[in-house]
């Protein structure tokens, strides 16, 4: 729960670092906030209560039974949120650098980093 | 002022947009069909601990391969944004003698650690997109440490490459030997003994080509950041 809300605070305040600040820098940490809030969120809407990581090794007990097959006595959480979040972290680590290079491109042609002096998109 | 105002109207807007997914959030006490699927499945017909990594190369595989293509189109583009100019690296200090020297003792380590993690990736916590960005902050320390620290480039752009094909032909392997509906299925390959290195069919080896893929897709980020970063 406690990490849902975190999550929640810093999609909020990334939100609000990308639309109010005016440096550029700021605008692309401001997103990378966010990324990492709704990563938080994901891992922590597939959380298990009282669950271990789920990779059955020796640390999970599993009972296996002829009629029943295979069950895990110890619970797991899903591993589909996390193999989301997984991707998702080396994608925006990527993102982010290819926001970063267009800053450079935009500081080398227009020799500034505040979103105000870039006005060829505003109407 | 009616710029500010338009903020905070948007922020309490978002706020109020995610406000149900606190509000409606209750711990599960139990995985639900799904992830039952998966968690046993990846026991049964893949023979491998690691579930997340068994979501993550067989059963949402395609998925993965879309993820790394997106990671190469935007380590192309930052190579697009960023080329390289002549006479570019006499402008930055170099590294201390303390950063210098223990570079020279990490970075092996490093990127020794990031080869065990991704061949490693479908038996203990970790897999190849965790392995390549621990190989590509070996390098990292490398760039940061000495100023005249040179890539290959052509190595690094030839073990993409193959990585890239690499991990699509063993997907189509997989189509070949065992049938329609069966790309990136994993058991053409011997399954080996639970627990053990060579097990779970191809895994271990389309897990390797994604992390040399990650690694070296990252490597060269850094190399463009730091050869376009710092001519100015």
């Amino acid at each position: 729960m406690i990490v849902l809300i975190g999550g929640f605070i810093l999609v909020i305040i990334g939100i609000w670092a990308m639309l109010a600040k005016k440096n550029i820098i700021r605008i692309i940490i401001g997103f990378s906030i966010v990324d990492t809030g709704i990563h938080l969120i994901i891992v922590a809407l597939g959380y298990v209560k009282g669950a271990t990581a789920p990779i059955i090794d020796t640390a999970v007990k599993m009972q296996s039974s002829v009629s029943t097959g295979m069950k895990l006595v110890t619970k797991v959480v899903d591993p589909v949120p996390s193999a989301l979040v997984l991707t998702a972290i080396v994608i925006g680590l990527a993102v982010t650098a290819l926001m970063l290079s267009f800053t450079i491109r935009l500081f080398k042609v227009h020799g500034s980093l505040n979103i105000d002096d870039y006005e060829e998109l505003k109407w | 002022m009616i710029k500010y105002l338009l903020i905070i109207v948007a922020v309490i807007g978002m706020a109020f947009m995610f406000y149900p997914l606190v509000e409606e959030y209750s711990v599960a006490t139990g995985l639900n069909d799904l992830a039952n699927t998966y968690v046993y499945g990846s026991v049964k017909d893949l023979n491998m601990p690691n579930t997340v990594t068994a979501v993550v190369v067989t059963y949402r595989g395609l998925d993965t391969l879309g993820e790394v293509t997106v990671l190469f189109l935007a380590t192309a583009g930052v190579g697009f944004l960023l080329r390289r100019k002549r006479k570019n690296s006499e402008t930055r200090r170099h590294g201390s003698e303390i950063l210098q020297t223990g570079a020279a003792f990490m970075s092996p380590l490093i990127i020794l650690l990031g080869v065990y993690i991704f061949s490693h990736g479908h038996l203990s916590p970790g897999g190849g997109f965790q392995g390549g960005v621990v190989i590509a902050s070996g390098i990292l320390l490398l760039v940061l440490a000495r100023v005249d620290f040179k890539f290959s480039h052509g190595i690094i752009h030839f073990s993409e490459s193959l990585s890239g094909v690499g991990y699509v032909i063993m997907g189509v392997l997989g189509l070949l030997l065992l049938g329609v509906s069966s790309f990136l299925d994993p058991r053409y390959l011997p399954m080996g003994e639970y627990l053990y290195l060579f097990s779970s069919g191809a895994v271990p080896v389309i897990y390797s080509f994604i992390g040399l893929k990650v690694g070296s897709e990252l490597s060269s980020v850094i190399d463009s950041m730091q050869a376009g970063g710092c001519d100015q």
